[in-house]
């Protein structure tokens, strides 16, 4: 508590009344797209342009965000014990120290979903609206009871999608699952543009082609990733990165600065690979 | 004699369950062993495109466990290897329509078919999961050298321990070129982490991709590099002591020129 | 390229680091899967350091919490009062630790009567393993009365800043 504090003033729940903030949860069905690396970056940079931002893990029992963001030394309380009463909500949000407008709220390692009261999760949800500006939500893969709590309290969701056909699928499930209700945006992954250019990968437009969603953002794939995350330092943070790049774009996008569409990348030429490979 | 009943598994999402249940179950089928290979993702099935079956299901398993209609007809015989079969999940969203004595007990009357059943497992560590080790009487566990990966790798191992299940380690997805500059877990870290016996190390090959696209395994392709690594894996499994490849990474021309080793 | 010269600097690869945070998660995430295993040490911490000092036993709690570079164990133990004489080495243990014999103080001598003060002690990092009955990991409570510093946090309480 007295760390946030020191940080960066939060506004209080009891503070003037503000601009109710928006709850968006990034889910996908498909395991390993990059739900967790997206919720992590897009945090980042959306609090990067000033926002307060909130990062939830709803991943019960498979927690990920917090070693993803580099926080897991710092995780003290989860939103179970913050359900159950164990500990407030104040005491579970972790501050970083890079981003001082944005927190963590963990979950559960040795719990199960199944603890999660759906009805509570969604009031939690409801009064870190009133706290900050975004409250991402990290969505767990699959439909079952993890997927069915992460979405319960979001009126906005951000699809993660790669370009292959599993992904695609399940992808498409989801959609039908979230229902009219929602807004819903696709963010296309570990694009490879010389796959795609020799016919061995989907291209965005035929991922898009079946999906058909209002395209966030296309992320091409890079072993930065991999690094950033061996790291604990998300992409977002290092301004050299490319998928870095393509993060703070999407925020952009998110915040309503930037109103145009995402270029969609294509295959480097020889000179570019090979000065690439210098670097 | 009853099957080897094997579930495969990992906790995280997305590092190559579902690939690597459909090409071991090939290579295991082209050894001559009867396979059945079982799709427990009830609600996100994918099995049955990795095989380029999808357009062939008539029913589905948990119609077979309701009673409405034959384990046989359920099956799907694969049209390239005999003695490859696949029974394909429900798209249905419940995985709780099916309880973990039904998944049991059809494993169990699987196995009185075959000599291999493999079950290829959801991610997570929900219902779905517990469903698809109900009926294992080994594991695989799959995992990437990622350290995400090898975090719900470690509890799931944590989980079938609980349950006594004996179990071996894949590493998918490797990239010795990033092992080597030190930009990704070598096969020992990730070993030394999880304390798990190794079964097989499977490279990041981009070519995976394109055969999933039109629903045929790599290991079809016997030259590949992949099959031969499967056809270890597959030997190791039948018993056999396999020396592990090991992996050179591409020199400095060959990542130009975009070849891997 | 510039990864070429960093390494050659020393920076450490990312592997590297991956594998030690991998480490300290998974040995934090191991000690709170196996409840079985703290309350063993816990029973067994607390038969040793009531050879020492007397302790409210029913109120001692142990908890693990991962730091920056370690796993730490944070053990709250309220001291009662100092025992005269340290009594000989324990045989094997009962359930419940016997008090040992002494004469009897009518009033305490208020030096040595430490009320409801607590010793926090920090261990090294141990596996679960490691700390086996007989080899505590905790040292024995400090002397003197007074203020201690109070490192486990508990709902409700002051939080201090954590290492890092």
């Amino acid at each position: 508590m007295q760390e946030a504090l020191q940080q960066h003033e939060l506004p209080a729940a009891s503070a003037v009344p503000r601009k109710r903030g928006r709850a968006i949860v990034i889910t996908s069905g498909k395991g390993g797209v990059g739900k967790t690396t997206t919720t992590a970056n897009t945090g980042v940079a959306l609090a990067a342009t000033g926002a307060t931002v909130v990062l939830v893990d709803a991943d019960v029992g498979l927690r990920n965000l917090d070693i993803v963001m580099g926080l897991e030394a710092r995780i003290r309380h989860h939103v179970l014990d913050v359900l159950e009463g164990v500990s407030t909500l104040d005491e579970a949000l972790v501050t970083d120290k890079r981003v001082p407008t944005l927190r963590l709220l963990a979950a559960a390692q040795t719990r199960e979903k199944d603890d999660v009261d759906t009805t509570a999760f969604r009031d939690l949800i409801g009064s870190l609206r009133d706290r900050f500006d975004y409250v991402l939500i990290d969505c767990p893969a699959g439909i079952e009871k993890g997927f069915t709590n992460a979405i319960v309290a979001a009126d906005e969701a951000i699809i993660v999608c790669t370009p292959e056909i599993s992904a695609v699928r399940d992808a498409d499930r989801v959609v039908g699952l979230l229902g009219e209700d929602r807004t819903i945006k696709l963010i296309v992954n570990r694009l490879r543009p010389a796959l795609v250019r020799k016919g061995k990968m989907l291209s965005v437009e035929d991922v898009n082609g079946i999906l058909r969603l209002p395209l966030l953002g296309v992320i091409e794939d890079a072993p930065d990733v991999i690094v950033s995350t061996n790291k604990g330092e998300p992409v977002a943070l290092d301004a050299a990165s490319p998928v870095g790049e393509s993060y703070r774009q999407i925020a952009q996008r998110i915040t309503g600065t930037l109103t145009t569409p995402p270029e969609i990348p294509r295959e480097k030429s020889f000179f570019e690979k090979f000065f690439g490979s210098l670097r | 004699m009853s099957a080897r009943r094997i579930v495969l598994t990992s906790g995280k999402g997305g590092v190559g369950k579902t690939t690597t249940t459909a090409n071991l179950g090939a290579v295991l089928a082209k050894r001559g062993h009867r396979v059945i290979l079982v799709d427990a993702d009830i609600g996100l099935r994918n099995l049955d495109l990795v095989l380029g079956v999808e357009k062939r299901i008539v029913f589905d398993l948990v119609e077979v466990v309701e009673g409405r209609c034959q384990v046989r007809q359920a099956l799907i015989k694969d049209k390239r290897l005999d003695n490859l079969s696949i029974l394909p999940a429900a798209q249905t969203r419940d995985k709780t329509a099916v309880t973990e004595l039904q998944f049991a007990k059809l494993i169990e009357q699987l196995g009185e078919m075959c000599d291999y059943v493999l079950i290829d497992c959801p991610a997570g560590i929900e219902h779905g999961f517990r469903n698809a080790i109900a009926g294992a009487s080994e594991a695989i566990v799959v995992t990437t050298p990622e350290v995400s990966a090898i975090r719900d790798a470690d509890r799931v191992i944590g989980k079938l321990h609980e349950r006594g299940l004996p179990l071996r380690l894949i590493v998918n997805r490797l990239r010795p070129e990033m092992v080597r500059t030190g930009d990704m877990l070598s096969v020992e870290d990730v070993t030394d982490i999880l304390s798990a016996e190794l079964l097989g190390i499977i490279p990041d090959d981009e070519e995976v991709i394109d055969t999933t696209n039109k629903g045929e395994p790599i290991v079809l392709q016997t030259e590949s590099r992949l099959a031969v690594i499967y056809d270890k894996i597959a030997r190791r499994l039948e018993g056999e002591l396999v020396p592990f490849t090991t992996f050179s990474a591409p020199g400095f021309f060959a990542r130009i020129f975009g070849k891997a080793s | 390229m510039f990864d070429f010269i960093q390494r050659f600097f020393g920076k450490p690869a990312s592997s590297a680091t991956a594998k030690e945070r991998l480490r300290l998660v998974l040995l934090s995430d191991h000690l709170s899967l196996a409840p079985d295993v703290v309350e063993a040490l816990k029973h067994d911490l607390i038969e040793v350091i009531s050879r020492y000092v007397d302790v409210d036993a029913a109120n001692c709690d142990v908890s693990f919490e991962q730091q920056d570079k370690q796993v730490a164990m944070l053990a709250n133990i309220p001291i009662l009062a100092m025992r005269s004489r340290p009594s000989p080495p324990a045989a094997p243990p009962p359930a419940a630790p016997p008090p040992p014999a002494r004469e009897p103080d009518p009033a305490p001598p208020p030096s040595l009567d430490l009320g409801g003060a607590t010793a926090s002690v920090t261990a090294e990092p141990q596996t679960a393993a490691n700390v086996a009955p007989g080899r505590p990991a905790a040292k024995p409570a400090a002397q003197n009365g007074g203020s201690r510093k109070r490192r486990r946090k508990r709902p409700g309480a002051t939080a201090l800043p954590s290492a890092g």
